[in-house]
């Protein structure tokens, strides 16, 4: 993912709620463990409990690695907790740590104790992995907002799956529903935008908020 | 009111229960500190403890005096002269006044510490009531109004009340007042009559294993076996104690007198040898081994009651690490510092509604802070997955210079603004910060290619605090 794109982190978000909900929802207060390198910091920011879904929020427990492979041997042992609902890595680059057998182990930790593992390349580029899937994720425009036709609409993704070893390649487009936790599949060439009405619509309400 | 006063106060006519203004006026240049009961209190039960170095039965008696159990203790010291001599000298040395006595009673002793005139009187049990014949019936440890009326009735001294029968004082000086032991209680014993009993100091258990090497270590590679043994040894002393480890160091003692010391936290109890072992895991190899560690120590530097827990029936244990667990060995590898929690936090300035608190700080109360966090969902408008520590400045061009921008360009890129909402306006916190920080107007947009991002304008315009607003990136939307 670029640095400035947050396409990726709500995928896998995303990713996260669907594979909780099918482990069963027995545990509560669910704990995500995130790490992230000191340059994703600096580049993309820090996970903001208030935006994360609500599985995000039940607990966090945020690393800020020194390097790569000081990330990716926290990833590691944060998989051998069971009681992990998520394991999010975000690595900048192409750092030397991240080869063949790091993310192997990563994969095969995951399977051994049932714990999802999201690794989140920041600026980097695609190499020999052992990731069961392997997703480029990128944000595109999204649909109208129901009620505002000025504002942004749903977070709106192409996810491109280019190597998988339980499911066939693809390319989605998907929508993520925030109120139900699901990805909706839209179409690639969108809804098309209505002709004005020949009267010239009623302008839009402004929405203003204001705290404090 | 004032609670203690020095010699040369007292002197000037300052007195304990005397009021502070009256105080100033009897002696203008007098010099005033605040009064810490409880630090008073503290300092003086570790000064109980330390005395223990004269005899193991040490115990604090009120406010200012310490009681000390010496039998079978004084011929150690070359007698009862030379060890209240000993006293009186380590107690000058750590810049005390002590005044000190040895009688066969509790009573007896705190009777002649305070009110005989020699202060190192050592009496036997034949001579205490000639030794306390002569003090003040407030020598009796009794309550003020019982030594005013002891004194109305005519009472000057012990020995005077010693000498009347005690059915005559019976009735009216049992017991005192306002609850309490009453006089005649007291002078039994002083006297020897009636026996007291006042519980001493418990010692303080200290957790420690201890090895000795015959030839110095001077490879770190082999400590790790030495580390183990003594986890297993510190975990079973643990065990019978019904403690687990909270925080512990490890102490390697170089040949040349160096100490090397590593120190490790848990986030819950913790009594398992292999995971006390493996906290201490990446750090041994930090230290400097030099001509060779020849001795070892691991200390419990605190602990917490912890009772055998049966997870299951079944005897198979989950597999895997449990999530205290995780967080100690995350913290022994980054620092306690690096693992970090977030908890919600009153306030509508993005970066202030979150804040960050070390994980191994009190697991308990996390909970708690999850659930409210989880609370909010839904409370606020859409707020970004991702919040950049510090907001970046943007550059943008306008339609309006109170509207959104159409165009903006951040990290040297530009952006082109599709869709907004917005403004949001959260208003500076004027009850913490200065005036002159601006109110911030923050707006969601989407860019041609969909990114979306939380930018705001920092300020309006002509709003008197400063100049032309500025524009910053604060955040990005899934």
């Amino acid at each position: 993912m670029p640095a400035g794109d947050g396409a990726a982190t709500g995928f896998a978000l995303s990713q996260i709620a669907a594979g909780q909900a099918m482990r069963g929802a027995g545990q509560q207060n669910a704990t995500a463990l995130w790490v992230q390198d000191r340059r994703v910091l600096k580049d993309a920011g820090r996970p903001y409990p208030h935006g994360l879904p609500e599985l995000g929020r039940t607990g966090l427990l945020h690393l800020v690695a020194r390097d790569a492979g000081e990330a990716l041997c926290a990833m590691e042992e944060g998989l051998h907790c069971p009681s992990l609902a998520a394991v999010i890595g975000e690595l900048h680059g192409d750092p030397r740590a991240l080869d063949f057998t790091a993310t192997r182990r990563l994969a095969v930790a995951a399977e051994r104790y049932g714990v999802p593992v999201f690794l989140l390349r920041c600026g980097g580029h695609a190499d020999l992995s052992g990731a069961r899937r392997r997703w480029r994720v990128a944000s595109r425009p999204s649909p109208a907002h129901p009620h505002d036709p000025e504002a942004p609409g749903a977070p709106t993704w192409s996810l491109e799956l280019f190597r998988a070893r339980d499911m066939r390649p693809g390319t989605w487009e998907a929508s993520y529903d925030r109120a139900a936790h699901r990805l909706d599949l839209v179409s690639p060439a969108g809804d098309g935008t209505l002709a004005p009405a020949a009267g010239g619509a009623e302008p839009a309400p402004a929405f203003a908020r204001r705290y404090g | 009111m004032i609670d203690a006063v020095d010699a040369a106060a007292r002197a000037s006519g300052i007195h304990p229960g005397q009021k502070l203004t009256d105080a100033r006026a009897i002696c203008p240049e007098l010099v005033i500190e605040p009064s810490d009961p409880a630090g008073d209190a503290a300092w003086l039960e570790r000064i109980a403890r330390w005395s223990q170095r004269w005899s193991p039965w040490s115990a604090v008696d009120g406010a200012d005096g310490l009681l000390l159990d010496s039998t079978g203790a004084a011929h150690l010291f070359g007698g009862e002269t030379a060890l209240l001599a000993e006293m009186q000298r380590s107690f000058t040395a750590m810049g005390l006044t002590a005044r000190t006595a040895m009688a066969p009673t509790i009573g007896g002793a705190w009777a002649l510490a305070r009110h005989a005139a020699n202060n190192r009187i050592v009496v036997t049990p034949d001579t205490l009531d000639a030794a306390l014949a002569p003090l003040p019936v407030a020598a009796l440890r009794i309550a003020e109004d019982d030594a005013l009326a002891l004194k109305r009735l005519g009472f000057k001294s012990v020995g005077a009340l010693a000498r009347v029968p005690t059915r005559a004082l019976a009735r009216r000086f049992r017991t005192a007042k306002q609850g309490g032991v009453g006089a005649l209680t007291r002078l039994g014993q002083a006297r020897g009559t009636v026996e007291e009993v006042v519980a001493p100091l418990v010692a303080r258990e200290v957790y420690r294993a201890q090895a000795r090497v015959m030839d110095p270590v001077r490879h770190t590679a082999i400590l790790a076996p030495i580390l183990a043994d003594l986890a297993g040894d510190l975990c079973a002393q643990l065990e019978v104690a019904h403690r687990g480890l909270r925080r512990l160091r490890f102490e390697a003692f170089r040949v040349d007198g160096h100490v090397a010391m590593l120190v490790a936290a848990t986030a819950a109890p913790v009594r398992e040898p292999v995971h006390v072992a493996r906290l201490f895991a990446e750090q041994l190899e930090t230290l400097e081994a030099g001509f060779g560690f020849d001795a070892f120590a691991l200390t419990a530097l605190w602990h917490e009651v912890m009772d055998a827990q049966q997870a299951s029936l079944t005897e198979s244990e989950p597999e895997g690490l449990s999530l205290p667990h995780l967080i100690d060995r995350l913290c022994a590898r980054t620092g306690a510092h690096g693992v970090l929690r977030p908890a919600p936090h009153a306030s509508h300035i993005p970066e202030r509604a979150i804040t960050w608190h070390p994980a191994l700080e009190a697991i308990e109360g996390n909970a708690a802070l999850d659930t409210s966090l989880a609370a909010t969902l839904g409370t606020l408008p859409e707020r970004p997955v991702r919040l950049f520590d510090r907001p970046e400045q943007i550059a943008v061009i306008y339609a309006t210079p109170e509207g959104p921008p159409r165009r903006f360009r951040w990290r040297r890129r530009l952006h082109d603004v599709i869709r907004v909402e917005g403004p949001e306006r959260i208003a500076p916190e004027w009850w913490r910060e200065k005036s002159a920080v601006r109110l911030r107007d923050y707006y969601r947009i989407e860019d041609a290619e969909g990114r979306r991002y939380w930018i705001y304008r920092n300020g309006v315009v002509d709003d008197g605090r400063g100049g032309p607003p500025a524009w910053f990136m604060h955040g990005l939307f899934a």
